[in-house]
């Protein structure tokens, strides 16, 4: 159900640079479609990113998040063929993942 | 101060004011082009250009986008162009639903049912161009100018660029026409000279950052025309290929920058 | 089927039925309050103290209000959290960021604002609690693209 969720860890200066992009309507209850009705709320609420399986960044987000979040995080070190997952869960309880190795 | 003085004054200050919006502006895109959703349409397409499709359950993957059956690096570089078994120049789009017709069996009527799509629902076209065009992304844009039917091509986009027409006679050139100009705080590139050219057509197709959705020029021909109060052109006509055939000459040996993002 | 299996069956309903509701928490009532003042106090988060170790980069204009790219980081030693404030908007707190060992307290995210204001960004470390603040300002865009 949940578009395509892209994910790219590659090493940095002494850090692991985490992109994530996602594809998620983040509707935040006010928009109105082409009929004139108010498309419900459907945004993420929770996002976690797991190095090698222990979360490392637990995120609680809102609505004003824009449409499609792209995101990036830092993680501290980290090597070559490092696991990272990153998560996401919606208030309507939709959810996707993506993993990838650092690079 | 001096009244002369004063107004020199209060003119820098106007003109520094402006220089410090416009570099505001490029801060804000460039910050955008570092973190867009725009590869999301980039994956999409890639699936959509693998997938069989059509009464000949084949996919694109046969499609020749000009440099050969499949071959997708420098494609979208490299139109529009001529070619020869449909006897015409033909733009990204055009040629995919050239290729959706002929290799995958779709009825023209069905493939171009729905070529504009929303920000909930791509259309086809939107996902696949962004996919074909990042294939070209650091090329040099390389519209093809030597075959007659180009040459005729990039003379009625010229042509095209200055006709008024409609119910407001508006052409191209009537918001693209002089430099300087901007339509709140969208500047309108005078797109007949490579200098403004160039970058702009770097950077299309691109995400459209106020819909969530992907724009390509076929789109935007028709758009521009409709907002001249012109009757919108059929995708893929000569009308539409020309002009981009037209703008995309002009912008020729620009780095091609890959699916951009717009406002 | 008999009674152990059932029971067994029975547990093994709720605990798939439930995991998510454990995991997840989101502060309704901060996420929901429609001023900042009220955001933070619902996050516990009282007088949090002006810092130039909280960065925000952010451009000065956003061409469109939809998507207005930010980037935030701090310097405070021992931060395990960032929380994001836009005053103006409907619903001022935006996000929290909690980080643990690994992760450096640093976000780029896109949000939404609907006016011209201020971004806040807070710093928390060791129970203390240091902010800045950044204006942003939203245009009204033309047509085009």
């Amino acid at each position: 159900m949940a578009g395509p969720m892209k994910m790219r860890a590659t090493l940095g200066q002494g850090f692991t640079e985490v992109r994530v992009l996602m594809t998620h309507p983040m509707e935040t209850g006010q928009r109105k479609d082409s009929d004139g009705k108010l498309v419900p709320m459907h945004f993420i609420q929770n996002l976690t990113v797991k190095l090698n399986g222990k979360t490392v960044v637990d995120a609680q987000i809102s609505q004003a998040v824009s449409r499609n979040p792209v995101f990036s995080f830092r993680l501290k070190g980290g090597a070559k063929g490092d696991k990272i997952e990153v998560a996401w869960l919606d208030n309507q309880g939709d959810s996707n993942s993506t993993e990838s190795a650092v690079a | 101060m001096k009244p002369i003085a004063l107004l020199a004054a209060l003119a820098l200050t106007g003109a520094a004011q402006a220089q410090d919006t416009a570099k505001e502006i490029q801060r804000y895109r460039q910050m955008i082009a570092e973190g867009s959703p725009v590869e999301l349409f980039e994956f999409a397409g890639e699936e959509l250009w693998k997938r069989p499709q059509g009464p000949s359950n084949v996919s694109l993957e046969k499609c020749d986008l000009g440099r050969g059956p499949g071959v997708l690096k420098g494609a979208y570089a490299r139109l529009p162009r001529y070619f020869k078994d449909a006897d015409r120049v033909m733009d990204l789009e055009t040629r995919l639903l050239h290729c959706m017709t002929t290799l995958q069996g779709r009825s023209e009527k069905d493939a171009a049912a729905r070529v504009f799509g929303t920000a909930d629902r791509p259309a086809e076209m939107e996902s696949l161009s962004a996919y074909i065009a990042a294939q070209s992304r650091g090329m040099k844009l390389d519209p093809g100018v030597s075959h007659p039917k180009e040459k005729q091509s990039i003379e009625l986009g010229r042509a095209l660029y200055f006709q008024r027409a409609g119910a407001w006679d508006f052409s191209c050139a009537s918001c693209h026409g002089e430099e300087g100009k901007r339509i709140r705080m969208q500047d309108l590139p005078v797109l007949y000279k490579p200098q403004f050219a160039r970058p702009v057509i770097a950077s299309w197709p691109a995400y459209r950052l106020s819909t969530s959705g992907f724009i390509t020029l076929q789109w935007r021909m028709n758009d521009c025309y409709r907002q001249m109060r012109t009757p919108e052109p059929n995708f893929g006509s000569d009308t539409t290929v020309a002009l981009i055939h037209f703008m995309t000459v002009t912008a020729r040996g620009e780095t091609y920058r890959g699916p951009g993002n717009k406002r | 089927m008999n009674r152990i299996r059932r029971a067994l069956l029975a547990a093994l309903v709720i605990c798939i039925a439930r995991p998510r509701a454990a995991l997840a928490a989101w502060n309704k009532d901060a996420f929901g309050a429609k001023t900042a003042g009220d955001a933070l106090k619902s996050l516990g988060i009282g007088n949090a103290a002006p810092s130039k170790e909280v960065t925000i980069d952010a451009p000065e204009i956003a061409e469109n209000g939809a998507v207005v790219p930010i980037e935030i980081t701090s310097n405070v030693p021992g931060t395990t959290a960032l929380i994001v404030v836009i005053d103006n908007n409907p619903f001022p707190l935006i996000a929290r960021f909690d980080f643990k060992e690994n992760a450096l307290p640093f976000v780029k995210v896109n949000v939404k604002m609907g006016e011209t204001s201020d971004v806040r960004v807070i710093a928390e470390a060791g129970g203390k609690h240091y902010v800045a603040t950044r204006e942003v300002k939203v245009t009204i865009g033309g047509c085009g693209g």
